[in-house]
């Protein structure tokens, strides 16, 4: 009888030990929240990541840089990600050093509506800033003329889109304007909203492309992945250089790879307006923000897990998705940085 | 006999009883509404205190609206909610009275029946399927048919000079009178089912035509609901934000034609909240909403008013 009931208590044990076990392996919850432009390969990086590790589940909401950081500082979140890296300011607002990891490379392009001109126009990066000052007002402009000698542009005023939203892309954009054109600095500056001296807004890049679809003569800036994949024509730039550079996924890996040799150790750098041959003018870094010294042991651990996998696989995800992958340099130096997280 | 009266006033007792619970729910039901409201002005107003410490009264007559200066100034803002959302009604109204009276007074039932519930379809559509059709479709119209016409007849008139852009002042105004008439509509159609029978008949006896028998006995009749149903409109105008923001072409400016890009309150908020870095720009756009508020109060104070003048009126003229 009492053999009975201490075997039945075994097994009791037995089985509340396994179902206890089973709870605390099942599955690690990461939560992170922060740019949209990244949004569709790090959705697709975490359903792959789900079949190297399928203990591990991430939960990512696409709120906006903005947002990100604030979550990220607020710790309500186990990662940030953001298009614009921190300044000094807002890395003092954290609770802990916050490291900046690189994950692609975005590139922005500058559209236009040109009745009988394809993708190609030529435009040298001061022209781009002119024209968003409002000093060149007419497509036929001499300055746009002489680099197009083919291409017989109208007598027309070009109506200038930008986006009406607070935007990661706004932020890279007016960077690149503000690195060609001191009078943009000193009348506009750089931010994820500025005051627009000309144009008409438009929310979202379907906003703005819509825009520029629907209207004649217009002038926008979207992103390189947007406008590959509704065929928006694109403008062909002329870099720091002297070189005419098309967008493109090389192109803008290129501008990463020019810049390894000035990379900070924070990796706290705008890649716009990059010397080099094919280093395209207006790309950029997008991130992953997370604390060096990680609170969670369970979950710091996936994280670095995480991270070292989407190094070396899933970079080679990126191309496919329309975002320029690491130069495999900078790759280098980013593991020896996910090394320094602590758990 | 004694039994009955136990059983009434046991009656009485429950009814007494029911009503005590049914008032103290409604009370209870009226201050949540109260609360919520004063809790949202209250957070409101915490949230946007910097923005009041550092701009003051500037920041309603400020026309400057920088993020990357930290200058913070709504009146372009609030001058774009009020012109588009004023001139979107002055455009509905006759458009909406003129279908209700279709639908009840001129059409066979079964028409009319129809016609009202096509109307109410336009209500149902999301605002921003309104906002595609409007980047899309209208404002190439506007810009390649319309706003041309406009600004070469009548460009004369201030309110009709500029280039022709399609996103604008006129498209807002446009998209909003689309989509206020169905809620004009269908409200001004059951305030005018209410005109008693009677009144109508006596007019048609008296001699009266159609036209003056509405005139005389259906709108004076449903004036004060009329106005009702029109202030609620106004309140789905002024807080419109997508569809809007997608055909206003979102330049903080004034400017008084109709063909140039204008802002309002709600679409800055939308716009730029979710990427507002500094405190003072989150806490500029937590004013803003404030504002909003507060012009949506001052409207329909003077709606009341109107509506109260009108109502006197009529009971004063036999």
């Amino acid at each position: 009888m009492f053999g009975k009931l201490s075997r039945l208590l075994t097994a009791l044990t037995l089985v509340t030990a396994v179902v206890t076990a089973g709870a605390a392996n099942a599955e690690t919850l990461i939560n992170g929240a922060g740019a949209t432009f990244p949004y569709p390969l790090y959705s697709k990086w975490f359903s792959e990541y789900a079949k190297v590790d399928p203990s591990v589940k991430f939960n990512y909401q696409s709120i906006g840089s903005g947002g990100g950081i604030k979550q990220i500082t607020a710790q309500t979140v186990d990662f940030g990600a953001s298009d614009a890296f921190l300044s000094d300011e807002q890395l003092k607002a954290t609770p802990g050093k916050l490291i900046h990891i690189p994950t692609v490379m975005g590139a922005v392009v500058v559209t236009y509506n040109l009745p009988g001109v394809g993708k190609g126009l030529k435009l040298k990066v001061e022209d781009v800033a002119d024209i968003y000052l409002g000093k060149i007002t007419k497509w036929n402009d001499p300055r746009i003329a002489d680099d197009n000698p083919g291409i017989k542009l109208p007598n027309q005023p070009i109506i200038v889109v930008h986006r009406s939203d607070g935007s990661g892309t706004t932020n890279i954009f007016t960077d690149f304007l503000s690195g060609v054109s001191p009078e943009w600095t000193k009348k506009v500056g750089k931010g994820t909203s500025v005051k627009w001296p000309v144009g008409l807004g438009g929310k979202g890049n379907e906003g703005v492309a819509g825009q520029v679809k629907t209207t004649q003569y217009t002038i926008g800036y979207v992103e390189l992945a947007y406008a590959f994949e509704n065929k928006l024509p694109y403008a062909t730039l002329k870099n720091k250089s002297g070189h005419w550079v098309e967008p493109s996924i090389k192109t803008t890996t290129a501008a990463a790879a020019a810049a390894v040799k000035h990379m900070p150790a924070d990796y706290r750098i705008s890649l716009v307006n990059q010397p080099g041959n094919d280093a395209y003018p207006i790309a950029g870094f997008t991130w992953l923000l997370v604390y060096e010294q990680q609170k969670n042991p369970v979950i710091g651990k996936k994280l670095v897990e995480f991270l070292n996998w989407e190094l070396k696989k899933g970079q080679k995800m990126a191309s496919a998705l329309l975002y320029a992958p690491l130069p495999e340099n900078v790759a280098k130096m980013v593991e020896k940085t996910v090394k320094s997280i602590k758990y | 006999m004694l039994q009955e009266t136990d059983t009434r006033r046991w009656q009485i007792e429950k009814k007494l009883s029911g009503d005590f619970v049914f008032k103290g729910l409604t009370v209870v039901f009226a201050f949540t509404i109260l609360a919520i409201l004063l809790l949202m002005v209250e957070e409101m107003h915490r949230e946007s205190l910097p923005a009041l410490a550092k701009f003051g009264w500037r920041f309603v007559t400020g026309r400057e609206w920088d993020a990357v200066q930290s200058s913070f100034g709504a009146l372009p803002f609030i001058w774009g909610s009020v012109i588009s959302s004023v001139l979107a009604l002055f455009l509905a109204t006759p458009l909406s009275v003129g279908t209700a009276l279709f639908i009840t007074e001129i059409a066979p039932q079964r028409f009319g029946g129809v016609v009202s519930a096509l109307v109410e379809l336009l209500a149902a559509i999301p605002s921003v399927i309104y906002g595609l059709w409007g980047v899309l479709v209208m404002a190439p119209w506007l810009q390649q048919s319309v706003e041309p016409f406009l600004s070469e007849r009548l460009g004369f008139i201030p309110v009709f000079q500029g280039t022709p852009y399609g996103v604008s002042m006129l498209a807002a105004v446009f998209i909003l009178m689309i989509m206020v008439v169905p809620i004009i509509t269908a409200i001004t159609r059951e305030v005018l089912l209410t005109v008693p029978q009677s009144q109508k008949e006596a007019a048609v006896a008296l001699g009266a035509t159609r036209w003056e028998m509405i005139r005389m006995t259906v709108l004076p009749y449903g004036r004060s609901g009329i106005l009702g149903a029109v202030i609620l409109g106004l309140g789905r105008a002024i807080g419109e934000t997508m569809a809007v923001t997608m055909v206003i072409g979102n330049t903080p400016q004034i400017s008084l034609s109709l063909l140039s890009p204008a802002y309002t309150m709600p679409s800055v908020i939308a716009n730029e909240f979710a990427e507002a870095s500094s405190k003072l720009h989150s806490s500029a756009l937590m004013e803003i909403g404030l504002i909003l508020l507060v012009v949506t109060l001052i409207i329909n104070i003077l709606a009341r008013l109107l509506l109260w003048g009108v109502s006197r009126q009529r009971g004063r003229t036999p």
